[in-house]
């Protein structure tokens, strides 16, 4: 059984058909990149992973339960899958160090005692234990999404999803934050991303998913679809990144 | 007729009490009230959202003279009880809070960019929560300024409890002025002790607007 499996998933916003059938599956340990042109359903598509957005037909099973907004265990799934967003969207009023033990705290994943602790873990991960006591404001966009991912790493998640989380930053910021994400890659985390870095793509991702008006064009392995787009669609797409 | 002595200016102060009274009461019924409605007007559910709208509307559409009477004169006809008149005003009061409060609170939250919302339902913690930890210190300091500034209202406005017989600052300087035939003097004092009250915070609350603006 896959960690998730979509199956023939519709979603529309008013009339606007966005996802129109898309069946995936991910299993444990991948790392699925998902590639498209602006507005082919990538962010709907996650979002709906963790019930940001509820379908409207077909279905999402998360470890073997059906995902929907109105669950009654949502909360549970939402510990289980971390997401990381384009613009960070950390709590501007806290520090680093309660940005990320709020919900662990609150959902008592770690008690009071261990919560610094905690903190200081998950942020060596990402390469910032020093900015435990900064705020938001006062981090490079890098290091804020550096720490949105400590953030998701601190509820222990069996699979996260990234939105364009290096989208919002300056280029010379991209590669810390690319380079966190590869360390995850390779202790076996599972990812879901949606990118536009098509290097990371390559070098990172066990498989990759071509998205074409609002459905799934084409998957394979990097160096498959890479080296022989089978459609139109994915060789133009293809040369209009290069 | 008696000029205007120490004792006077002592019963002005007495009378302030009251005033302060009057104000705390409005707060600490009001307040609660004021959150409730400010929740049910973002609520997901649409009947709290139209109770809380209607209720807006109706104490909103009431010049705080009309509630004073209605909860003083009305409500012991309608009920038939007796209501001592600090019960009666203190209620109009707060229901006055309520409404005001209430929208300056829905305002500051919805202020709130939605994507807190989304971050912090995404980390599986609880729609309170949510609201409790992320959104609601982001919405109080967007609101501050305005609920200071409603604060300054409604220490002036707590003067109409005098209407309704009810000896508050104003309502003592009447009876002072009454009583000593020095209108000019006694009001002077009146109007400089509510404007000592109200300065600092209308002072405080253009500060923290400032820094607010500042900070974005
Ligand atoms: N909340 C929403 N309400 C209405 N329409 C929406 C909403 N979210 C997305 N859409 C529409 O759905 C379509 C797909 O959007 P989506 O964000 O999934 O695309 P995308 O592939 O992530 O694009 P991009 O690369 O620009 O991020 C777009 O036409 C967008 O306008
Ligand atoms: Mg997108």
């Amino acid at each position: 059984m896959a960690l998730v499996e979509i199956r023939d998933v519709r979603k529309s916003f008013g009339a606007n058909e966005v996802l129109k059938g898309v069946s995936l599956d991910i299993n444990e340990g991948e790392i699925v990149t998902i590639i498209g042109r602006s507005g082919s359903g990538k962010s709907t598509l996650l979002r709906c992973i963790n019930a940001l957005e509820q379908v409207d037909g077909g279905e999402i099973r998360v470890e073997g339960k059906a995902v929907r907004t109105d669950m009654q265990d949502l909360r549970q799934l939402r510990q289980r899958v971390g997401i990381v967003f384009q613009a960070f969207n950390l709590f501007p009023h806290l520090t680093v160090e309660k940005n990320i033990t709020l919900a662990p705290v609150l959902t008592g994943k770690s008690n009071k005692q261990e919560a610094r602790q905690l903190a200081i873990d998950v942020l060596e991960r990402v390469g910032l234990a020093e900015k435990i006591d900064a705020y938001p404001e006062q981090l490079s966009g890098g290091q804020q999404q550096r720490v949105a991912i400590a953030r998701c790493l601190a509820m222990a998640p069996h699979l996260m999803l990234f939105d364009e989380v290096t989208s919002a930053l300056d280029p010379e910021l991209v590669g810390e934050v690319l380079k966190v994400m590869e360390d995850m890659a390779r202790q076996g985390m599972t990812m879901v991303l949606v990118t536009h870095e098509m290097g990371f793509a390559r070098d990172v991702a066990s498989k990759i998913v071509f998205m074409h008006e609002g459905r799934v064009w084409e998957q394979g392995t990097p160096s498959e679809l890479f080296a022989n787009p089978q459609t139109p669609e994915l060789k133009s797409f293809i040369s209009s990144i290069k | 007729m008696r000029i205007f002595t120490t004792s006077d200016l002592f019963s002005l102060f007495a009378a302030l009490q009251w005033t302060i009274v009057l104000v705390t009461l409005a707060i600490a019924l009001g307040a609660p009230l004021a959150l409730a409605l400010a929740l049910m007007r973002i609520s997901k559910i649409a009947p709290l959202r139209w109770i809380a709208a209607a209720y807006l509307q109706l104490v909103q559409g009431i010049p705080l003279l009309g509630l004073l009477m209605f909860f003083y004169f009305g409500v012991p006809v309608f009920l038939g009880i007796q209501v001592p008149a600090i019960v009666a005003v203190g209620i109009a009061f707060a229901a006055y809070s309520s409404a005001f409060l209430g929208e300056i609170w829905r305002g500051g939250i919805q202020a709130v960019k939605q994507a807190q919302w989304e971050a912090a339902s995404s980390l599986g913690i609880t729609r309170w929560q949510q609201f409790r930890y992320v959104i609601a210190p982001q919405a109080l300091r967007i609101a501050l300024p305005a609920t200071i500034g409603f604060l300054v209202q409604l220490i002036k406005g707590t003067s109409l409890a005098s209407v309704v017989g009810f000896v508050e600052l104003a309502r003592a300087g009447q009876l002072a002025s009454a009583a000593t035939f020095q209108p000019l003097l006694v009001y002077s004092v009146v109007a400089a002790i509510y404007f000592a009250m109200c300065f600092p915070l209308t002072i405080w609350s253009r500060s923290l607007e400032a820094r607010l603006n500042g900070a974005r």
